[in-house]
């Protein structure tokens, strides 16, 4: 079991946190790349906050994955199973080998994250909304049995223009699940274009915040910044909502802020141009 | 003749199996009243939840707590359930076969006044096409309670399945309630009657008004929608003539279908359905709402001298 709580990040953890982000967006890449389909933009927009989750903030244990006590991760925007596969893999819930076969038959690893099946994957999600209101329940459970562990659940800022998120957040706030920090992952690209032209969520913050949340805005590929936050969240006695903001197809320089890498498959040009500039920089 | 309503065996089941099942918790949209959760929430208000009027998340959250080891039932009316809540209903619940039990009051035409946007008709063709969902629909006050009480100790998600009105408390019906299994209450060489949910009442009129023409009926009850007692269908289909069903639902994707279905592939005879006939119900009393779309005695006789005629 590991437990991972020093609240500051030492030099040499934080590098090697940088490495490993830089690894498994090569791997998002690569899953993408060899299934012919899958969300790479999400993925690597989301990665610092998957990486700092798994491999620094929460109490997991990839040999029992059942361990009662563990911290709970939902990922509600479920199209971004490439980053949270690779991680879970890296973290060993699963053989690394095991990323070749996402999106085929036969495989656990399904396009959205399918809990009975993948080692690891505590809610099954896909259909936007439902894994922020089952990491809800979850997490009432747990409060009312006075567990101490805690429940951290992703969401795309597309996904929140869903109204059973609206749903959950009045539900969170009466039963008072400060056990919940969710980050909303804003990069204000959605499937078909700017969320602000789509349907605008600005002002954000306050919204949740009326919803009686604690909100905090941080940079979302600033590990410092994410860990800093997650410890002083864990002091609040409301639910908190982080909005995390990413730039969609983070560390490749023509995925990045590309709406067309949301559900973009690269080619083996694409593919090769994506490692280079992820092992030397853009 | 005793009339019950099997909502409040629903809640009669919830409170019997209380003490037995102390991870068993209950959730209400704010229908709480009307689907009569009210009462299992007084007496344990730390094992209630009121959602408000937010049916998505509740089926969901419901969800979250099967996956903590929670007995949920997730209370709400059918239409509400099946239909505002599909999604949740199938990507939360029957697609993870999560531990949840989706309990609905308030379906059939039988709801009566509040009209067709209350009527809950296509709720069973809807959680049918779900894989690993259970479907029950009891047919009277202390079949619900059994099969409620069944329903908690079954592991999966199950769609239970319960009406809004008093409907006559059916004798064969007060025990022996079993998951998957029918029950043939009258035996025949001529016709079958299957039916399920409370119109076991009229299916069981019909086989006295057949005995005064000397037609002989087999009647099946069927509290089980899925998995459907096959061996029992197919069992009538090779012993009678056809076979009518009748159900308080539309004919497209209900229990006639299934029969239909089952029919077709194992042994082939003539099935008629008796049912709402794809319309959209209206504002009523449920017993005048029965006669006006044709889900009485009187209209499975007119079904079963089509097949004998």
């Amino acid at each position: 079991m590991s437990t991972k709580q020093s609240n500051t990040l030492s030099e040499e953890k934080l590098s090697k946190l940088t490495a490993i982000c830089s690894a498994t967006r090569k791997q998002i890449i690569q899953m993408v790349f060899d299934a012919s389909s899958g969300h790479i933009g999400g993925s690597l927009g989301a990665t610092e906050l998957v990486v700092a989750l798994y491999h620094h903030l929460m109490n997991h244990d990839p040999k029992n994955p059942n361990w009662s006590d563990r911290d709970r991760f939902v990922l509600s925007k479920g199209h971004c199973t490439p980053v949270l596969y690779a991680t879970l893999a890296n973290c060993g819930y699963f053989p690394i080998e095991d990323l070749k076969t996402f999106r085929r038959p036969g495989s656990h690893l399904q396009g959205h994250p399918y809990q009975p099946k993948t080692p690891g994957v505590e809610a099954t999600t896909g259909a936007l909304g439902i894994g922020f209101s089952t990491a809800l329940g979850m997490a009432l459970t747990a409060k009312n049995r006075g567990e101490q562990h805690k429940y951290y659940v992703i969401c795309g800022d597309g996904e929140i223009q869903e109204g059973q998120i609206w749903e959950g957040a009045m539900f969170a706030n009466k039963y008072k699940l400060n056990n919940v920090i969710g980050f909303v992952d804003r990069n204000y690209l959605q499937t078909d274009g700017n969320s602000e032209d789509i349907m605008p969520l600005d002002p954000l913050a306050p919204k949740w915040e009326s919803f009686g949340w604690k909100v905090y805005e941080i940079d979302g590929h600033d590990l410092k910044e994410i860990i800093a936050t997650v410890h002083d969240a864990k002091k609040s006695d409301s639910p908190v909502m982080i909005i995390a903001n990413t730039v969609k197809g983070k560390g490749v320089s023509f995925m990045e802020n590309a709406v067309g890498w949301h559900g973009g498959v690269p080619s083996k040009e694409d593919v090769e141009k994506a490692l280079k500039e992820l092992e030397h920089g853009i | 003749m005793e009339f019950k309503q099997t909502r409040q065996g629903y809640v009669d089941g919830l409170i019997e199996i209380a003490d037995e099942l102390p991870e068993m918790v209950v959730l209400d949209a704010d229908v709480a009243k009307a689907t009569q959760t009210l009462q299992f929430a007084k007496l344990y208000p730390d094992r209630f939840f009121n959602c408000g009027v937010q049916e998505q998340n509740m089926l969901t959250v419901a969800a979250g707590m099967a996956l903590e080891g929670k007995i949920p039932f997730a209370t709400t009316f059918g239409v509400f359930a099946t239909c505002r809540a599909g999604d949740q209903l199938r990507n939360g619940i029957a697609y993870p076969r999560v531990n949840v039990k989706v309990a609905v009051t308030h379906c059939g035409i039988t709801v009566g006044g509040d009209g067709a946007s209350h009527q809950a008709n296509e709720d069973l063709a809807i959680t049918r096409s779900f894989p690993n969902m259970t479907i029950l629909v009891p047919g009277d006050y202390e079949e619900a309670k059994l099969a409620t009480k069944a329903a908690a100790k079954f592991n999966g998600p199950i769609y239970i399945r319960f009406g809004r009105d008093k409907y006559p408390v059916v004798p064969e019906l007060q025990e022996g309630f079993e998951i998957g299994k029918s029950k043939q209450l009258r035996n025949g060489s001529d016709i079958t009657i299957i039916s399920t949910g409370i119109l076991i009442t009229e299916a069981l009129k019909a086989y006295e008004l057949l005995q005064e023409k000397e037609i002989a009926a087999r009647v099946i009850h069927m509290p089980t929608i899925k998995p459907i007692d096959e061996t029992a269908i197919v069992k009538a289909a090779k012993e009678t003539k056809g076979i009518v069903t009748i159900e308080e639902h539309s004919i497209i994707g209900g229990l006639g279908e299934a029969v239909a279905g089952v029919v077709a592939e194992n042994n082939p005879c003539p099935v008629r359905r008796v049912g709402m006939r794809d319309v959209f119900g209206e504002s009523g009393q449920a017993q005048e709402l029965l006669d006006k779309y044709r889900m009485r005695a009187k209209d499975i006789i007119v079904e079963v001298e089509k097949i004998l005629a």
